[in-house]
C-alpha cells in the first residue's frame, strides 16, 4: 500500500481572543491509497481545519505554526501558491458539507465541472467527460443535468455533482468534509455507498470527516478521533468502534443513540389528542406565473394516548413539523379536527385557544433561535405563567425550581441566553415549556442541532422528566435511532401522509410499508452494535 | 452598554464623526448667543471677503454675515433632518410592522404601495409637494418624510418577516401572549438595531434633501438655511466664492459625521460574532 | 431564467409597469387638486388676466365645473393621448416643451450613469480585492466624502476650479453660443460642456456603487462556491471574473434600477447649476414661474422614464440570474 498523505506534528494557530491558542495541535495522521480514513469529532474539534490545511485552503487568520504535510512525496506546505493550485483539483479534491451553497448559482453545473477540467489543461475532454462523470455518480439523464443550473437540483443531486466535479481529474486523494450531514438519511446512505463504490473502483485515498459514529461504522477502514484540536485516539475501524480506549471516545460511543426497540407496555387507552382528516395546502406563484400547490398534510390521522410518547418520524419536507405545528395553531389547517381532551380546537379563535395554551406546550429545534436574545432567562421562563395571572414573585420562584429540574443552576435566572451553550439553551427552552405545567409536550427535533454527547444528556433529561411529571409527548425527529430510544409508538410520515403507525418494536422489527423499510435500511452503521461501555470504567 | 461603547469606539471614523456632530450641535444650540440678532440683518459691507471687516467667513451681497447664517442655518438643518426622520420612521415602522407581522394579502398591498413610492423619482416629488403646498417648514418636513419612509418600511418588514418565524416568537405564540405584547416585547426590540443605523443615515439624507430644496429656492422664507446660502451665492460665485464654499463645507461635515456615526452604530449593534453552529470554523 | 420564458416574463413586467404609470397619473391628478386655490385662478394668474368671465371660461374649458371623477377620466384620457396640458406662461403644450428638452437630459443622465457605474464598480472591486490595504482605505475615504457632499455644491466647486480659476472648461450651457459647428467639432464641443455636469451628477453615485460593490464582493468572496472553485484549482484571476464578479453584480443591477429616479432628481440640481437645457432646467424655470402644469408634466415624464429603466434592469437581472421565475 502506498502512503499518500502524511501529516506530522501539525499545529495551526487561532486568532487572538479565541477560546484556545491553537485550532489544531501536534496532529499526526496518514492516509494510504485505497483506504478510507474517518476523522471523527464534535463541533470545534478541529477536524475541518485539518482538512482545509491539507488542501491549502486555510483562511489567512489561521496560520500554520508548525509540522509538515507530505503528499505524494512532496512537502506541500513548502509549495508555492501556484504549485499548490495545480495540485488542487488534479491530485487532491474536496467535497463540502453544504450542497445548497457549494455550487455557483449562476453557472450551469456542466460548465462548473468543465471548468475543473479546463483549468488543468483538459478542457478539450469536457464534452465527453462531463456526461460520463455525471453518469458515474448515478445521476439520471446526465445531458440534461449538465445543462441545468444548481437551483433546479435537489440537495442530494447537488452533492453528486460536487462528487463528480471532485472526481473529474481522477485525484489520488479525496477529502470529504461532512458531505452527508445536510442530507436526509436515505440520500445520505446513497451518497455513502457512492463514495465507497468510487473509492474501491479507483483506488483513491479518502479522508472522510464526520461527527456520526454510524457513518464511521458504515464506511471507515481506519478512524482518527479528535477533541479540542488534538487526536485522542486512532486505529483500525473495528478496533476503535468496538473497543475504544480513550475516555472521550468511550463517552462519544456511549452517547450514540441505540434504543433497543424492545416491546414497551401500552401506557393507556385514554386518548388525549386525536387528529382527524387534517389537510394543509400551500399555494405559491403570482398573478402571471405558473401556480404551484404543495399538499403539506393529507391523510395523517393519529391518536395520542395519555402518558405515551409518540414519535413523528420522516425526512425533510415530509410534513412532520407542519403537522405538529397544527396542534399548537402555529399552522392553521384548512380542514380536519384537532380533538384535545374531547374538544375540537381547530375552529377556536385566538382567545378561544387561551385555556388550552397552558395544557399544550412546545420545545423547539434551534437552541440559538428559540430564546429571545434580549430577555433574561428568568423572565423568559416566568412570563408564560405571569401572562396567566400567576403572581410574578411566585412565578420567578418556580422558575428557579424548574432550572434545578432541568439541571441548571438557579443563578441562570439573571443571565442572558447568549451566555449559555446549545445544550443549556435547550434545557432553558424545556423549562419555559414546563413552567406552564402542560399535559401535552410537543418536542420538535429538540436534539438534532446538538452534538452527540449533549444530545444524549438532553434525551435522558426529557425521558426522566416525562416519567416524573407524567407528560404525554409528541416527539418529532428525522433520526430513527433517537426515535427508537425514546418513543413508545412511531408514526412514519412521507410527503404529507402517515404511511405507517405502530409500536416502536413493530415498526422497527416488522416494518410494513416499503418507505419505512427504506428508512430503516438507511440508518448508517446498522451492522455495528455499539459495545456496552456502561459497566467498565 | 459598556460593550456597545467599546465596539463603537473601535471604529475610529465613528468617534471622529461623533465629535464633529457634537460640535455642530453645540454651534446650533448656541447660535443665538454667539450671533445675537437675526442672521438676515446687515452686519457689514457687502461682499466682504473672509477675515475682513471683522467677518470671519465674509459677508454676502447684502452685507449679511455668512458665519452667522451658517450657525443659524445649523438649527434649521438639524431640526428639519431630525423631525422629518422621526415622521418617516413612524410611517415606515408602522407600515413595515403591519406588512411583516400580518403577512399575506396585507403584506402584498403594503409592499406594492411602498414599491410605488420607491419608483417615483423622490426628489421631483418632493419639489412638487413643497411647491404646491407653498414652502414652509411644515411642508418641507412633510415632503421629506413622504419620500423617505419606503426604505424604513422595507427594512422593518424584512426584519419582522424573519423574526416572526423565529422560534422564540413562535414560543411566545404558544405561551398564549397577546399580539401586541409579542410585537412590542419580542419582535420590535430585536428589529431595533437596523432601524437605529438607518435613522442616522436618514437624518443625513434629509439634511441633503432640505439643502437641495432651499438651494432651488424652496426653503422656508423665514428660516436661514445652508442650502439657501449656497443658492444665493451661486450667481455671484465669480466674485464671492466664500458665500457658497463655507455653507457647503458645513453640510459636508454634518452629513459626513452622521454617516460615520451610522457606520459606528452598525458595527456596535451588529458585531460580527463568530456564530459557531454547524461546527464549521 | 431560460430565454424561452423571457417573453412571458416581459409581458408580466409590462402590465406591472402600466399599472404603476396609471397610478402615477392618478397621483398627479390628485396633487393638482390638493393644491391650495382653484386651478383656474392659478392658470388665470399665469396668463395675467383674472376677470370673472375669463375664469368661468377657463373652468368650462378644463371641465372644472364637472364632478371629480369626470375630471379624472378626462385627465386620464388626455395623458393617454400624450396631452399633458397647456402652459399658459410659455404658450406651448407641456408635452412639446418636455419632448424638446428630453434629449439633453437623457445625454446628461446617461453619461453620468455610465461614469458612475464604471468608476464606482472598478473602485469597489479594487478595494475589495485589496481589503485592508491603503488602496482600500483611500477608496473608502473617497467614497465616504463623495457620499456626503451635496450635488449642487460639487457643481459649484467644479465651476469655481475648472471654469473660474483654471478656465479650462465652460461653466454653462450645452454648446458654445454663436459658433457654427458641425460633425466632430460639434461633438467635441458638446463633450466639453458635458464633462463637468456629468462628473457632478455622477460623483455621488460613484460613491454609492463603490460602497455597494465593495460590500457585495467581500460577501460573495466569502461564500461556499468560491471555496469550491478554489478547491478545484481555479486560478484567482478567473475566480474573480467568473465566480465573484458575476454574482456580485446582481445587487448592483437591482440598485441601478432603484437609483434611476434619484439620478433624474439630481439632474434638476445639476441642470440648474450648469444651465443645461434639459427637463431639469425646465422644471426649475417652471418652479420660479409657479407653472404647475409644466412641473406636473416633468414629474410624469421622469416617472415614466424611471419605470422604463426599471423594466430594463428587471429584464437584465432575469437574463443574468437563472433563478428568477416567472411570477
Amino acid at each position: 500500500m502506498t502512503r499518500l498523505l502524511t501529516v506530522e506534528n501539525l499545529t495551526v494557530g487561532l486568532p487572538q481572543g479565541a477560546d484556545r491558542p491553537h485550532a489544531v495541535e501536534g496532529l499526526s495522521l496518514h492516509v494510504d491509497a485505497g483506504e478510507i480514513l474517518c476523522v471523527v469529532g464534535e463541533s470545534g474539534s478541529g477536524k475541518s481545519i485539518t482538512a482545509n490545511t491539507v488542501m491549502g485552503l486555510l483562511p489567512k487568520l489561521l496560520p500554520v505554526k508548525g509540522g509538515s504535510i507530505t503528499f505524494e512525496g512532496e512537502d506541500i506546505l513548502a509549495l508555492s501558491e501556484e504549485a499548490m493550485r495545480d495540485r488542487r483539483g488534479r491530485r487532491m479534491a474536496m467535497v463540502f458539507q453544504e450542497p445548497m451553497t457549494a455550487l455557483n448559482p449562476l453557472m450551469k453545473v456542466g460548465d462548473q465541472i468543465a471548468e475543473a477540467l479546463a483549468v488543468h489543461g483538459r478542457g478539450q475532454d469536457a464534452a465527453k467527460r462531463v456526461p460520463e462523470l455525471l453518469a458515474a455518480v448515478n445521476l439520471p439523464d446526465p445531458a440534461s443535468i449538465a445543462r441545468s443550473h444548481p437551483f433546479r437540483l435537489s440537495g442530494g443531486q447537488r452533492q453528486r455533482v460536487m462528487i463528480a466535479m471532485a472526481l473529474a481529474l481522477e485525484p489520488a486523494l479525496l477529502i470529504a468534509d461532512e458531505p452527508t450531514t445536510a442530507l436526509d438519511v436515505t440520500t445520505q446512505m446513497q451518497i455513502l455507498r457512492l463514495v465507497r463504490e468510487i473509492q474501491s473502483r479507483q483506488g483513491m485515498g479518502v479522508m472522510f470527516i464526520t461527527h456520526d459514529f454510524g457513518v464511521v461504522a458504515e464506511i471507515a477502514d481506519r478512524v482518527v478521533v479528535m477533541q479540542h484540536g488534538r487526536i485522542v485516539e486512532q486505529g483500525a475501524a473495528q478496533q476503535v468502534l468496538n473497543a475504544p480506549q480513550h475516555p472521550y471516545t468511550r463517552a462519544l460511543i456511549a452517547a450514540v443513540p441505540h434504543g433497543d426497540a424492545a416491546a414497551r407496555p401500552a401506557v393507556s387507552v385514554q386518548p388525549m389528542l386525536e387528529m382527524k382528516g387534517i389537510e394543509k395546502t400551500y399555494h405559491r406563484g403570482g398573478w402571471f406565473g405558473p401556480k404551484a400547490t404543495v399538499r403539506a398534510i393529507h391523510s395523517a390521522d393519529f391518536t395520542l394516548f395519555k402518558g405515551e410518547t409518540l414519535g413523528l418520524v420522516g425526512e425533510s419536507g415530509s410534513g412532520k413539523s407542519t403537522l405538529a405545528r397544527c396542534v399548537v395553531r402555529l399552522v392553521e389547517p384548512e380542514k380536519g379536527e384537532i380533538i384535545f381532551a374531547g374538544e375540537d380546537l381547530r375552529p377556536l379563535s385566538r382567545t378561544g385557544w387561551l385555556p388550552y395554551r397552558k395544557r399544550i406546550q412546545m420545545v423547539f429545534q434551534d437552541p440559538y433561535a428559540s430564546l429571545n436574545p434580549r430577555r433574561k432567562v428568568g423572565d423568559a421562563i416566568a412570563e408564560g405563567p405571569i401572562t396567566y395571572g400567576v403572581d410574578p414573585a411566585e412565578a420567578r420562584a418556580r422558575a428557579a425550581e424548574l432550572l434545578r429540574l432541568v439541571q441548571l443552576d438557579p443563578s441562570a435566572l439573571e443571565r442572558y441566553p447568549h451566555e449559555f451553550s446549545g445544550g443549556q439553551r435547550q434545557r432553558i427552552g424545556l423549562a419555559r415549556a414546563l413552567a406552564m405545567q402542560p399535559e401535552l409536550l410537543i418536542a420538535d427535533e429538540p436534539v438534532s442541532a446538538l452534538d452527540v454527547s449533549v444530545q444524549a444528556q438532553v434525551l435522558n433529561l426529557l425521558a426522566d422528566i416525562r416519567k416524573r411529571l407524567g407528560l404525554t409527548m409528541l416527539f418529532i425527529t428525522h433520526d430513527l435511532r433517537v426515535a427508537a430510544q425514546i418513543c413508545d409508538r412511531i408514526a412514519v410520515m412521507q410527503r404529507g401522509a402517515i404511511v405507517e403507525i405502530g409500536s416502536t418494536a413493530e415498526v422497527f422489527g416488522a416494518p410494513k410499508h416499503p418507505y419505512t423499510r427504506a428508512l430503516l435500511d438507511s440508518i448508517p452503521g446498522q451492522g455495528w452494535t455499539p459495545p456496552d461501555l456502561s459497566r467498565s470504567a | 452598554m459598556k460593550t456597545f461603547w467599546r465596539n463603537f469606539a473601535r471604529n475610529r471614523g465613528a468617534v471622529v464623526g461623533l465629535v464633529i456632530l457634537v460640535l455642530v450641535l453645540i454651534v446650533a444650540l448656541t447660535a443665538p448667543w454667539i450671533f445675537p440678532g437675526s442672521p438676515w440683518d446687515m452686519a457689514g459691507a457687502p461682499f466682504a471677503p473672509p477675515g475682513e471687516d471683522g467677518m470671519l467667513l465674509g459677508t454676502d451681497s447684502l452685507g449679511r454675515d455668512v458665519a452667522a447664517g451658517i450657525a443659524h442655518g445649523a438649527r434649521v438643518s438639524l431640526l428639519v433632518g431630525a423631525v422629518s426622520t422621526v415622521v418617516s420612521l413612524v410611517i415606515g415602522i408602522g407600515l413595515g410592522a403591519i406588512a411583516g407581522y400580518l403577512g399575506g394579502w396585507v403584506d402584498d398591498v403594503v409592499m406594492r404601495f411602498t414599491e410605488f413610492f420607491q419608483t417615483i423619482p423622490s426628489f421631483v416629488l418632493a419639489i412638487l409637494l413643497v411647491a404646491i403646498f407653498t414652502p414652509t417648514i411644515q411642508s418641507i418636513v412633510f415632503a421629506i418624510a413622504v419620500v423617505s419612509w419606503p426604505p424604513v418600511a422595507r427594512v422593518v418588514r424584512a426584519e419582522f418577516l424573519s423574526l416572526r418565524s423565529r422560534e422564540f416568537v413562535q414560543a411566545s405564540e404558544v405561551l398564549g401572549k397577546s399580539r401586541i405584547s409579542i410585537v412590542l416585547g419580542d419582535i420590535l426590540p430585536n428589529a431595533l438595531s437596523p432601524i437605529v443605523v438607518l435613522s442616522s443615515l436618514m437624518v443625513a439624507s434629509a439634511i441633503l434633501l432640505e439643502s437641495a430644496l432651499s438651494f432651488l429656492g424652496l426653503g422656508d422664507p423665514n428660516m436661514m438655511s445652508w442650502g439657501f446660502l449656497i443658492g444665493s451665492g451661486r450667481s455671484v460665485i465669480r466674485m464671492a466664492w466664500w458665500m457658497s464654499v463655507f455653507p457647503g463645507i458645513a453640510i459636508f461635515l454634518t452629513v459626513l459625521s452622521l454617516n460615520l456615526v451610522g457606520e459606528g452604530l452598525s458595527d456596535a449593534l451588529n458585531p460580527r460574532l463568530p456564530r459557531n453552529r454547524g461546527g464549521k470554523p | 431564467m431560460e430565454l424561452s420564458r423571457l417573453p412571458a416574463y416581459l409581458a408580466g413586467r409590462l402590465v406591472k409597469a402600466a399599472i404603476v404609470i396609471l397610478a402615477i397619473v392618478v397621483c398627479n391628478f390628485f396633487l393638482i387638486h390638493a393644491a391650495p386655490g382653484d386651478p383656474a385662478s392659478i392658470i388665470a394668474g399665469q396668463s395675467g388676466s383674472a376677470d370673472a368671465r375669463f375664469l368661468e371660461q377657463l373652468r368650462a374649458q378644463f371641465g372644472l365645473d364637472q364632478p371629480l371623477y369626470v375630471q379624472l377620466w378626462m385627465y386620464l384620457k388626455g395623458v393617454l393621448t400624450l396631452d399633458l396640458g397647456f402652459s399658459h406662461r410659455q404658450q406651448a403644450s407641456v408635452a412639446a416643451l418636455v419632448w424638446d428638452r428630453l434629449p439633453a437630459t437623457l445625454l446628461l443622465t446617461g453619461a453620468a450613469f455610465i461614469f458612475a457605474i464604471v468608476l464606482g464598480v472598478t473602485m469597489g472591486a479594487l478595494a475589495a480585492r485589496r481589503v485592508g490595504t491603503w488602496w482600500d482605505s483611500i477608496i473608502t475615504v473617497l467614497a465616504l466624502a463623495f457620499y456626503a457632499t451635496p450635488l449642487f455644491w460639487v457643481g459649484l466647486m467644479l465651476v469655481l476650479l475648472f471654469s473660474v480659476t483654471l478656465e479650462w472648461l465652460p461653466s454653462f450651457g450645452m454648446m458654445s453660443v454663436g459658433v457654427e459647428m458641425s460633425g466632430i467639432g460639434k461633438v467635441l464641443d458638446v463633450g466639453k460642456h458635458l464633462l463637468l455636469p456629468a462628473l457632478t451628477l455622477g460623483l455621488f453615485y460613484v460613491a454609492v456603487y463603490a460602497r455597494l460593490s465593495r460590500a457585495t464582493m467581500l460577501e460573495v468572496a466569502d461564500q461556499d462556491f468560491v471555496k469550491t472553485a478554489r478547491a478545484k484549482g481555479v486560478p484567482e484571476g478567473r475566480i474573480l471574473r467568473r465566480h465573484i464578479l458575476r454574482n456580485a453584480m446582481l445587487p448592483v443591477i437591482t440598485f441601478a434600477g432603484i437609483q434611476a429616479g434619484q439620478l433624474i432628481g439630481g439632474s434638476i440640481l445639476v441642470e440648474t447649476v450648469f444651465a443645461w437645457p434639459g427637463i431639469g432646467r425646465l422644471a426649475f424655470e417652471a418652479l420660479l414661474a409657479r407653472d404647475y402644469q409644466v412641473l406636473m408634466g416633468v414629474f410624469f415624464c421622469t416617472s415614466v422614464m424611471v419605470v422604463l429603466f426599471n423594466l430594463i434592469t428587471d429584464l437584465l437581472y432575469a437574463v443574468v440570474d437563472p433563478r428568477v421565475e416567472v411570477s
